[in-house]
């Protein structure tokens, strides 16, 4: 390269200027995005319009014609495509809910478990984290479901390990109260004691921070959460009737049955990512140093107090952003329900793909929702992050 | 001197020490202990005392234990699936041979750029002996891979495939330019919201109408596409977190010294960054490794499906629960060896900072 003159600003090419670059860098990457897309679009077009499928949403108002095993709203073949999907969304989220409660709750078990100083409790842990992380939650989605249709006996050998409880290959069934408008007024009053238990922690951090004194509020709490309930429900004549299963010819009547279906998804979910679960609630309380424990214990503080004063708010900063990821992670994977055939909205999709052919318009209602899913979750989870998240300066 | 109590040392002290050390550990120890010992009896007898290892299906029909005779009865075809019968040692080499370079690269002394070429020459070697069509070999589509080689495969050319792009990704997350920022913020966090079955499916129902006329790419392929579009995202996070791991001196060092950006990148940054994250680069494979078992959903015969195919014989049929426990060993084994591989090499790359 020839020596350039000092004397002047050196004059850069413009391909050696970084901001210049840059913009090219950028537009070449657009055109290259942009161009795939519109080579895949006018191929879609082309392929779409030689196989006579209208685009577009509108299959979504057609009737639907077939049928889904369980719903939470009222479903019949002869509903829209529309209100399929639907029920396949609902049933999704309720999986993923019912799922996300038992695996927070089984996990932090487990994680606990795993740092007792009990032994054979932890080294038992230790092994169930170990097993489940290990084998593919298909795998164990499959295993769950053969247990129930292979190993279970049929309706009139059903296992009875409960009174009311009765354990077959149609399922889980078991008894449940009968119907009676007591339980209406039980969950009002159940809400409005835990509006209660809310004001009165409240005034038990304000009285704390004026005087100094310690009102025991999460225990009144809880007190009024339960005896607020059986009141109302000692008020109304205490309805103790309960619709019990009965076996009538080759199946059960009455009562309230969880299908094999759902059961194997959510055990087999449940256990998988419980197991993930433990071991971030692990990391998280062994991420709180020994030295803050020992303050704890050093000015005084109860286990309890060094619990939940200490710890878990140390704790939690470590723990919920992987938990986030955890139960996204569950809610993915209960897409998986269809490879055992419980109706979930990806299930539904795939049958609508099917009779359709809108395989396009499917799979981004499938991408949309779990989109959404995933978003929400997510946001939820940062406001909370956020509340609990350490403030510095 | 004085020794202490008898109690306190010997096998009587462990058990004093770590089950029974106050009232509610010796609780839980005896609740431990008794469902332990309602439950391991019954699935010992059944597993082992009850069992039959090596018989006839229908011998399996009059005991009450395991039926393990189902895995060697079917054992090839539940490894190879559809691979023509009289050419099964070519993907048992292959698998011997990835074997071999599993152990070799196992040891860290062995990481060397030498390595770097052993692995793609290795893959090229098991793509040929898989498919054949030179020196001899006839000629097997990838419509009848299947069982153990399908699920490696996938897992392994995902992982190959997916790790340059994952990296590119993650640097392009972290790049000044904000059209391409925001193209791989898009990419990542689309594809990491969705699961991955509807990837699946896009490749499988979708894919076909994206081609011009004519134009057809083999199933596997789409489902290989469709795993490494999905990997690549789970590793441009991990990547991203070693990138950010960097202290900005790294960059101020590189610029300083008048390198330029792939410079910088190629000789300071990624070195160090990927470094940092190889231990969940092997949790990404591990992943990645259980995730191409939901190939079974788009009818891909890995291992899983193998087994399943192997289920639906009425003769073998009833048997799940045995077929299960073995693949479910077998992964096990995998994984627990790739993850307990990368706890010990998290430990020696720990370098105390």
């Amino acid at each position: 390269m020839a020596p350039t003159d000092t004397s002047a600003p050196p004059r850069v090419p413009f391909w050696r200027d970084p901001a210049k670059r840059a913009l090219v860098f950028q537009a070449a990457a657009l055109i290259l995005v942009f161009g795939i897309g519109y080579f895949l679009f006018v191929n879609t077009q082309a392929n779409l319009a030689r196989q006579n499928i209208a685009t577009g949403f509108s299959f979504l108002g057609n009737e639907a014609s077939f049928e889904i095993g369980e719903s939470v709203i009222p479903y019949s073949a002869a509903d829209t495509y529309f209100r399929a999907l639907l029920v396949g969304a609902l049933n999704t989220i309720k999986v993923a809910f019912i799922g996300i409660v038992l695996t927070t709750i089984l996990g932090t078990l487990v994680g606990v478990a795993r740092l007792s100083k009990n032994w054979l409790l932890s080294k038992l842990a230790g092994g169930f984290i170990e097993t489940m992380q290990n084998i593919p939650v298909l795998l164990q989605l499959f295993f769950w479901y053969a247990i129930f249709y292979e190993s279970f006996p049929a309706p009139r050998q059903a296992l009875h390990p409960l009174p009311g409880v009765f354990l077959c290959n149609r399922g889980l069934i078991f008894g449940i109260p009968l119907k009676d408008p007591a339980h209406g007024a039980m969950f009002w009053a159940l809400v409005a004691a835990l509006i209660l238990s809310w004001f009165l922690h409240r005034w038990a951090r304000l009285r704390q921070a004026r005087t100094g004194q310690i009102f025991p509020a999460i225990r009144c709490g809880l007190l009024l959460c339960v005896t607020l309930p059986l009141l109302v429900w000692w008020g109304y004549g205490a309805p103790t009737t309960m619709d019990m299963p009965v076996l009538r010819g080759f199946n059960f009547t009455g009562g309230m049955t969880v299908s094999p279906e759902f059961s194997a998804l959510l055990i087999g979910l449940v256990l998988y990512t419980s197991a993930f679960v433990a071991e971030i609630v692990r990391a998280g309380i062994q991420s709180v140093g020994t030295g803050q424990v020992e303050a704890a214990m050093a000015v005084g503080l109860k286990s309890g107090q060094v619990l939940h004063l200490v710890i878990l708010p140390q704790a939690l900063r470590v723990i919920i952003p992987p938990l986030t990821s955890q139960m996204l992670n569950l809610t993915k994977n209960s897409s998986l329900a269809i490879a055992i055939g419980f109706p979930d909205f990806v299930a539904v999709a795939n049958t609508t793909i099917n009779q359709t052919g809108q395989a396009i318009e499917g799979v981004a209602l499938i991408m949309v929702v779990y989109l959404f899913f995933s978003l929400s979750t997510s946001f939820f989870m940062n406001w909370y992050n956020k509340k609990m998240a350490l403030v510095e300066r | 001197m004085m020794k202490p109590p008898r109690t306190r040392i010997g096998a009587l002290g462990w058990v004093r020490a770590n089950l029974f050390n106050n009232w509610y550990n010796s609780l839980l120890s005896l609740v431990t202990l008794a469902l332990l010992g309602k439950l391991v009896p019954p699935l010992f007898k059944w597993a082992f005392v009850d069992s039959l290892w090596f018989s006839s299906a229908e011998a399996c029909h009059d005991v009450d234990g395991a039926c393990w005779s189902i895995i060697p009865a079917n054992v090839r075809f539940i490894f190879f699936g559809f691979f023509p019968q009289d050419q099964q040692w070519r993907p048992l080499l292959a698998m011997i041979l990835l074997l071999a370079l599993v152990f070799y690269s196992k040891d860290r002394r062995h990481w060397t750029r030498f390595l770097l070429w052993l692995w793609p020459i290795g893959l090229a070697v098991m793509g040929t002996l898989m498919h054949g069509g030179i020196f001899g070999l006839p000629v097997v589509e990838t419509s009848q891979w299947s069982g153990l080689p399908l699920t490696l495969m996938l897992a392994l050319f995902g992982m190959f495939a997916a790790y340059p792009l994952g990296v590119l990704l993650a640097l392009g997350r972290r790049s000044r330019m904000p059209a391409i920022k925001s193209l791989c913020v898009v990419y990542i966090e689309m594809i990491r919201g969705v699961p991955l079955i509807s990837l699946l499916f896009m490749s499988s129902v979708m894919f076909p109408l994206f081609l011009p006329e004519g134009v057809t790419l083999d199933k596997v392929l789409r489902a290989q596409v469709a795993i490494i579009m999905f990997t690549a995202a789970y590793i441009a996070e991990v990547v991203r977190g070693g990138l950010q791991a960097m202290p900005r001196g790294q960059y101020e060092a590189a610029e300083s010294l008048g390198l330029a950006y792939n410079q910088t990148m190629r000789l300071i940054i990624l070195p160090q960054a990927l470094k940092i994250v190889i231990p969940p680069s092997v949790g990404i494979l591990i992943s990645a490794f259980k995730d191409t078992s939901l190939v079974v959903i788009i009818a891909l015969y890995d291992v899983l499906k193998t087994t399943k195919v192997t289920l639906s014989n009425p003769k073998w049929a009833g048997f799940s629960t045995e077929a299960y426990i073995f693949l479910a060993v077998l992964y096990f084994v995998c994984c627990y060896a790739m993850s307990s591989y990368s706890r010990k090499l998290e430990k020696a790359l720990h370098t105390g900072r």
